[in-house]
C-alpha cells in the first residue's frame, strides 16, 4: 500500500526556546525549550495543569508566546495566525463539522486553499483509504462512532500533506481497547507519511507506545526528554519515576559512594544504587526501582551484584498476565513487586518472603 | 397503582397550563367561530362569504401591507441581531448580562408606553428631527412618523429580542472548536465563517425570521399608532370590523384567514427546529 498522501515535504522541525506562557501572574508554561526533529513523534506528556496543552496551543498559534520564541524550521511564527501556519490539526473531541459529510470534512483544508476539484476528490479518497473510511465519504459525524470521527479528524489533518501535525489528547474519549488499536493506526500513518507530530497526552502508555522521544511536563517545566525506554528505565527525578509506571522509591539517606555507585541507608538496611546525579554523602535520596525488576525467593540469595531483603507479604493482586505483591519489609517500608504470572504457584499472603533486584536496576534520585 | 402512577408522571407540571390556555384561549376562540360562522348558513355559504371577503379589496390590499411589512421588518431585525446575537455569544458573562439586560429590560414596560416614546423621537417635531434640523442636515422635518417607515422602525425595535435571542439560542449551540479547527487547518477568518458558522447558526436565523414574521402579521398596536391612513394591517381590519362596524361574521372570517397563515408558518416553523434537533445541535 504505497499510495497513500505523499510524504509531507522534508521539514517540520520545531524549536520551542525558553517558551513562558503567564496567566495573571501564574506560569502556566515555565521557560520550555525543546528541539523537535523533522519526521518524529514527539508526545508531550504530563499531568493536568501541566502546560502540555498550552504548549501546542502556543506552537498552534491559538495562544501567543508572552517570552522565548517558536520556531519552525528555523523560521519564529510568533506574526503568524493559526490559518496562516500551515499546520495539520486533530483535537480532543475530534471538532467534525457537523453539516458537512466526512468528504467534505476532509476537503476542507483543500477547499479553503481553492485546490482544483480533481486534485481535492484524489486527495481527499487517498486520505481517507488511508484511514480505512473509503465507504463513509458520504455519512454525518453523528452517524459514525468515536474512533470513526477520530479517523475523520486524521483524515482531515494530513489531507493537505503538512509538515507538522498536531494532536491534543486525540484518543481521550475512547474506550481503552480502541485506544491501543488507534495508537497503533496514528503511528503508522505518521511513519508512512513521514509527517512531524507533536502529540500532547496525560496518558502514559499511550506516548510510550507511539513516541520516539517524550517530554516530561511537570507545573510547567520539562522534567526530562528522551526515548520512552530511556524515560522509562533512568528517570531523572521522583516525579518522573512516579509519573511514568509503577516505582518504588525508599526513601533514606546516602552513607557511602564509590564512582557511579553509592549505598543508601534506608531504616535498618543498607541498599546499593547506581547515581543519576551527582551526590553528596549524608544527603536525603530515594532509592528507584521498578516492580518487575524486584525477583520473590523463597531462601535469601547472597549474589553481590544484588540488593537483598527479607519481608511478608501483605497482599497478592492477581492481575492475568502478573500477580502484584506489597511485601512489607520493614516497621514502616513496603515494596511493590510485579511477578510475571509463569511457573511456580504464586506466593501466599503471610508468606516470608525474600526479596533481591539488581544494583544495575536501582537509581538514586533526589526528590 | 394506576392512580399512583398518574401523579409520578411528571407531565402533570404541564396540565394546569393546558387547562388555562383550553378555558382561556381554545373555548372562547372556538365558540365565536362557531357561533358567528354558523350564523351564516351551511358550508357551502360559509365558503362563499369566504371567497368574496377573501378577495374584497380591503382585506387583499391589508394582507399585502401586512405582508410586506413584515417581511421588511424580518430582514431588518435580522441584518441588526444576527451582529448582536453573535456578539453576545462570544462574549464573557459580564457582556452578556449587560447587553441582555438592555435588550430585556424594556420588555418589562409596556408596547404602548415603547411605541409612543418612538413617536415622540420620530414625531414632525420630535427629537431626531429637531436634531437634523438644528445641525442643518435638513431643511424641513422628516416624514418618519405616521408613513410605513414609521411603522416598520416601531415593529423592528419590538420584535428584535425574538430575533436575537433565538439566534443567541442557535449560535451559543455552536461548539467554538468547529471554528478553531477551521483556522487550524487554513481557512481564514472569512472562509470559516462563510463554511462553518453561517451554515450552523442558519436554522437559528430560520427559527427567528419565521416567529418575528409570525409576530409581526398580527400586530396591532404599533401599526396603529405609528402608521398612516394606507398602512392598514389585517389584524387593524379585524379590530375595525368588530368594534367600529360590528360585523363579527367578516371579523371571524378574517381571523381565520390570519390563523390559516400563522399555522403554515408555524408548520414550516416545527420542521426547522426539527431538523436541527436532527443536526444533533
Amino acid at each position: 500500500m504505497n499510495q497513500g498522501v505523499r510524504p509531507s515535504s522534508a521539514g517540520g522541525a520545531i524549536d520551542l526556546r525558553g517558551v513562558t506562557k503567564l496567566y495573571g501572574g501564574l506560569r502556566v508554561v515555565d521557560d520550555i525549550s525543546l528541539s523537535i526533529r523533522p519526521g518524529e513523534f514527539f508526545s508531550l506528556l504530563g499531568p493536568s495543569g501541566s502546560g502540555k496543552t498550552t504548549t501546542l496551543m502556543m506552537v498552534a498559534g491559538f495562544a501567543d508566546v508572552d517570552r522565548g520564541a517558536v520556531d519552525v524550521d528555523g523560521v519564529d511564527v510568533a506574526d503568524l495566525p493559526p490559518q496562516k501556519r500551515g499546520f495539520g490539526m486533530v483535537f480532543q473531541n475530534y471538532a467534525i463539522f457537523p453539516h458537512l459529510n466526512v468528504f467534505e470534512n476532509v476537503a476542507f483544508p483543500l477547499r479553503a486553499r481553492h485546490r482544483p476539484e480533481p486534485e481535492i476528490r484524489e486527495k481527499v479518497n487517498r486520505a481517507l483509504d488511508l484511514v480505512q473510511l473509503g465507504s463513509f465519504a458520504s455519512r454525518f459525524a453523528r452517524q459514525l462512532s468515536g474512533g470513526q470521527q477520530q479517523r475523520v479528524a486524521i483524515a482531515r489533518a494530513i489531507v493537505f500533506e503538512p509538515r507538522l501535525v498536531l494532536m491534543d489528547e486525540p484518543l481521550g474519549a475512547l474506550d481503552k481497547n480502541l485506544r491501543y488499536d488507534m495508537q497503533v493506526e496514528i503511528k503508522e500513518i505518521q511513519r508512512r507519511l513521514g509527517m512531524t507530530v507533536v502529540y500532547v497526552t496525560h496518558d502514559q502508555e499511550e506516548a510510550m507506545n507511539m513516541s520516539d522521544r517524550i517530554a516530561i511536563l511537570n507545573r510547567g517545566r520539562v522534567e526530562q526528554v528522551g526515548a520512552p525506554a530511556e524515560v522509562y528505565e533512568r528517570p531523572q527525578n521522583a516525579f518522573v519515576a512516579r509519573f511514568l509506571g509503577e516505582a518504588n522509591l525508599l526513601a533514606g539517606t546516602v552513607s557511602a559512594q564509590a564512582a557511579d555507585c553509592a549505598v543508601l541507608r534506608v531504616g535498618e538496611h543498607s541498599f546499593r544504587a547506581r547515581l543519576a546525579a551527582p551526590i553528596e554523602t549524608g544527603q536525603p535520596a530515594s532509592l528507584f526501582v521498578r516492580p518487575e525488576r524486584v525477583l520473590l525467593e523463597a531462601e535469601a540469595g547472597t549474589d553481590e551484584a544484588w540488593n537483598h531483603v527479607g519481608g511478608e507479604v501483605r497482599r497478592a493482586s492477581f492481575l492475568g498476565n502478573i500477580v502484584r505483591y506489597l511485601v512489607q519489609v520493614g516497621p514502616s517500608l513496603a515494596m511493590r513487586i510485579d511477578a510475571q504470572n509463569a511457573g511456580p504457584a504464586p506466593f501466599a499472603v503471610g508468606a516470608r518472603v525474600f526479596l533481591k533486584w539488581a544494583v544495575a536496576d536501582s537509581l538514586l534520585l533526589v526528590e | 397503582m394506576r392512580r399512583e402512577a398518574f401523579w409520578r408522571d411528571p407531565a402533570i407540571l404541564v396540565y394546569p397550563a393546558i387547562a388555562f390556555l383550553v378555558i382561556g384561549f381554545v373555548i372562547p376562540l372556538t365558540w365565536f367561530f362557531v357561533a358567528t360562522l354558523s350564523e351564516i348558513g351551511g358550508p357551502s355559504a360559509i365558503l362563499g362569504q369566504v371567497v368574496s371577503i377573501a378577495s374584497s379589496r380591503a382585506v387583499v390590499s391589508a394582507l399585502i401591507t401586512t405582508n410586506w411589512i413584515a417581511l421588511l421588518v424580518t430582514a431588518l431585525t435580522l441584518l441588526a441581531g444576527y451582529p448582536i446575537a453573535y456578539y453576545l455569544s462570544t462574549g464573557n458573562r459580564l457582556r452578556f448580562t449587560l447587553v441582555l439586560f438592555c435588550i430585556v429590560v424594556p420588555y418589562f414596560t409596556s408596547v404602548i408606553v415603547r411605541t409612543y416614546s418612538w413617536m415622540v423621537l420620530l414625531g414632525r417635531n420630535g427629537v431626531i428631527n429637531q436634531a437634523l434640523l438644528s445641525l442643518g442636515v435638513i431643511d424641513a422635518p422628516l416624514p418618519l412618523l405616521y408613513n410605513k417607515l414609521g411603522v416598520v422602525i416601531g415593529m423592528t425595535y419590538v420584535l428584535l429580542p425574538y430575533m436575537i435571542l433565538t439566534l443567541y439560542a442557535a449560535m451559543k449551540a455552536i461548539d467554538p472548536s468547529y471554528m478553531r479547527a477551521g483556522l487550524a487547518l487554513g481557512a481564514s477568518r472569512t472562509y470559516a465563517f462563510r463554511r462553518i458558522y453561517l451554515p450552523l447558526s442558519a436554522h437559528g436565523a430560520i427559527s427567528g425570521s419565521l416567529i418575528v414574521f409570525i409576530l409581526a402579521i398580527g400586530f396591532f398596536i404599533t401599526p396603529a399608532l405609528m402608521g398612516g391612513p394606507s398602512d392598514v394591517m389585517i389584524a387593524m381590519l379585524i379590530e375595525r370590523s368588530v368594534e367600529i362596524m360590528l360585523d363579527w361574521q367578516g371579523a371571524a372570517i378574517m381571523s381565520l384567514l390570519l390563523l390559516a397563515l400563522t399555522l403554515v408558518l408555524f408548520a414550516i416553523y416545527y420542521r426547522v427546529t426539527d431538523v436541527r434537533r436532527m443536526m444533533g445541535a
